[in-house]
């Protein structure tokens, strides 16, 4: 079989690819790889005659890849794009563009019933405990629901397994009966986290899930979450904007900024070696329980707001409010490349 | 499986055991005695307007057409008792034609309430559910229909089908429906982008469950509210329709028509306005109060049961 000139260009292009080993790259561990993901919400003009005039890139071109059983902690400030990236990835959006790829599987491809089947693998665990749970369904219910949608349990079995799950997340089993509104944010939070489990997912993307939550009650659902990844061997995509627990509960650290991630790299790489200067800025702001060395920390204070993701600005995404911006920066936009093993950023100035 | 962790709250006994949101709106029914009373009071107007005819053989010994000229305007009396509440410009049996005209406009009010709450329902969740193309066409034809003069409408529909209380109980059933479904579609636009809609969507809900098992019951208690404002409503429409001699034709009674037919004579005859009016005014009360009372027993939010 002789090769025809494209052919060859076409092999020579995708070793270039590999070569330049995108974040997104695949190995048998992942779980889920993203790659190029957008999600555009387009603004429109005119009553009957609508038509765009422009769009909130929310999400706008993303890599990455969650391994089996890790925790991927995702940060940045609120409106970056974090629980958009989350809601895309479970196709609750329907992305604009890229590929999310679960088990191997094409997700943004998928028909509705196909789709419906695989939610049964991936699972949501929403930010707000008041918000995600119908007022009007039991706890009963509300956990039973996933089990009647997938006929996974019906009749006593049903309700057993029901009355198991919610001793699992640390319930009394005999709370079926009530209603959402009769218990407190944590224990509501434990009931959304058990309406997760209930279809046994391998992945489920944590929105905010304690950022809700009072503070005393944040340890014990972090601890919760810890305890069932272990049991059921889970894999997690956190996000949260507080730096402190995604370090504690994650395993590598995405940093995003306005719609794109700006560094990937395993926790401690992340926390110790920051090397764009959002991320730096960002790790700064981090007050340390002690005073002699909080005395001395050094604080990045950024100046200027967040530009608009209708418009975001050319080049890199950031040199609006980065200190070390040369020219380059307003005007290539930096690629998302492997700096040091497993430690990816997108600056012209990595480190520096 | 043993517990992973320690229940938080000590293991208190299991309350009174129940099965949902309507066992349990059933259980606060039961103790809300002003609902009580209502429904009652609107079962006992259903029931002697289903026993007109017996009532009218054997207590009041007088058929609804039945006329008496020596007794125009015979003032409410307890003997006879068919003149218990007076007789009218004929010296017919005021209660009799009472009587008759229940089973007339409580049929007509209920049954074309019921057709405009089904389409009602349907297409207003549809609409504010699906948006997009679906909704533009629904929202295109309530406007169209609405657009349209309703007098104009009921004329060319006279004259194509013979008047009578089923006659227009369907038009009623099927022309007045789009207050429902606006007001469907408004709160259901409002409640599918709750987070709770979404967490539906992510275990894998269809979306005729997001529709029927999520929408719905968080609106079905301002739908029993407007259920017995609709009611009313058509029972008060009746007496215009029929005034166009469209639907009830005289001699036969219904609320509506007697209560505009004793209009004319309310200088002579005060009580042929009041009984139906006190009587229309008493039905529609009595929804109302349903309809509140059933708003409260469905809310879970409210103490009272348990």
């Amino acid at each position: 079989m002789s090769l025809t000139p494209t052919q060859t260009q076409d092999q020579k292009e995708a070793f270039i690819q590999r070569g330049r080993s995108t974040a997104s790259a695949g190995s048998g561990r992942n779980l889920l790889e993203v790659s190029a993901l957008k999600m555009h919400f387009p603004l429109t003009q005119g009553i009957i005659f609508q038509r765009q005039v422009g769009a909130v890139r929310a999400v706008d071109g993303i890599d990455f890849f969650v391994e089996k059983g890790e925790t991927l902690g995702l940060v940045g400030e609120s409106g970056c794009g974090k629980s958009t990236t989350g809601r895309a990835i479970l196709q609750l959006y329907k992305p604009t563009g890229g590929s999310v790829k679960f088990e191997g599987t094409e997700l943004t491809t998928l028909g509705g019933e196909q789709m419906r089947k695989m939610r049964r693998k991936m699972q949501m665990i929403f930010q707000d405990p008041y918000a995600s749970l119908n007022p009007r369904m039991t706890v009963g219910n509300i956990i039973g629901e996933p089990l009647e949608v997938h006929h996974l349990a019906a009749g006593k079995a049903k309700t057993e397994r029901v009355q198991e799950l919610l001793r699992i997340v640390g319930l009394n089993p005999y709370f079926t009966n009530r209603y959402p509104h009769e218990f407190s944010g944590g224990q509501r939070q434990r009931i959304g986290v058990a309406r997760a489990l209930a279809v046994e997912p391998d992945f489920i993307v944590a929105d905010e899930p304690i950022s809700a939550l009072d503070v005393s009650i944040q340890a014990q659902v972090i601890n919760l979450l810890e305890e069932l990844q272990e049991k059921f061997n889970l894999t997690y995509l956190f996000i949260a904007h507080d730096l402190s627990v995604v370090r504690h509960i994650s395993d590598r650290v995405a940093v995003m900024y306005l719609g794109k991630i700006v560094e990937l790299a395993d926790r401690i790489d992340l926390y110790e070696r920051p090397l764009h200067p959002y991320t730096q800025a960002l790790l700064s702001a981090v007050p340390i329980p002690d005073p002699a060395v909080e005395q001395k920390r050094k604080r990045i204070i950024l100046t200027g707001d967040v530009p608009s993701p209708v418009n975001p600005p050319t080049g890199c995404r950031f040199h609006t409010r980065c200190w070390k911006a040369q020219q380059i920066c307003s005007e290539v936009d930096p690629e998302f490349i492997e700096h040091a093993p497993r430690h990816w950023a997108a600056c012209h100035f990595p480190g520096a | 499986m043993s517990a992973t962790a320690t229940p938080l709250i000590a293991m208190a006994p299991a309350r009174r055991a129940s099965a949902g949101l309507w066992s349990n709106a059933l259980y606060r029914l039961r103790r809300d005695r002003l609902t009580l009373a209502a429904a009652t009071t609107l079962t006992v107007l259903v029931v002697l307007s289903i026993l007109a005819p017996l009532l009218a053989e054997h207590v009041f010994d007088r058929s609804f057409e039945q006329q008496d000229l020596l007794k125009t305007y015979h003032p409410p009396t307890l003997d006879p008792p068919a003149y218990l509440l007076g007789g009218d410009e004929l010296g017919r049996s005021q209660v009799v034609r009472l009587l008759y005209g229940g089973q007339v406009s409580l049929f007509v009010g209920f049954v074309a309430a019921f057709m405009n709450l089904t389409i009602g329902i349907g297409l207003g969740l549809i609409s504010g559910y699906f948006r997009g193309p679906v909704d533009d066409v629904i929202t295109w034809f309530i406007t169209t229909l609405n657009s349209i003069p309703i007098i104009f409408l009921l004329i060319i529909i006279t004259t194509l089908f013979a008047p009578g209380a089923l006659t227009l109980t369907i038009i009623i059933g099927l022309l007045f429906w789009t207050g429902i479904t606006n007001f469907v579609r408004g709160q259901t636009f409002a409640l599918r982008e709750r987070e709770f809609i979404l967490a539906a969507r992510t275990i894998g809900a269809a979306s005729w469950r997001i529709m029927f098992r999520h929408v719905l019951p968080n609106i079905l208690p301002l739908i029993f509210v407007l259920l017995a404002i609709d009611i009313g409503t058509i029972i008060l429409a009746e007496s215009a329709l029929s005034y166009l001699g469209l639907g009830i034709v005289p001699p036969t009674p219904s609320w509506g028509n007697m209560l505009s037919n004793a209009s004319t004579y309310f200088s002579r005859a005060w009580w042929l306005v009041v009984s139906p009016g006190a009587t229309i005014f008493l039905t529609v009360l009595c929804l109302y109060l349903i309809g509140d009372g059933l708003r409260d027993a469905l809310d879970p939010r409210l103490k009272g049961a348990s």
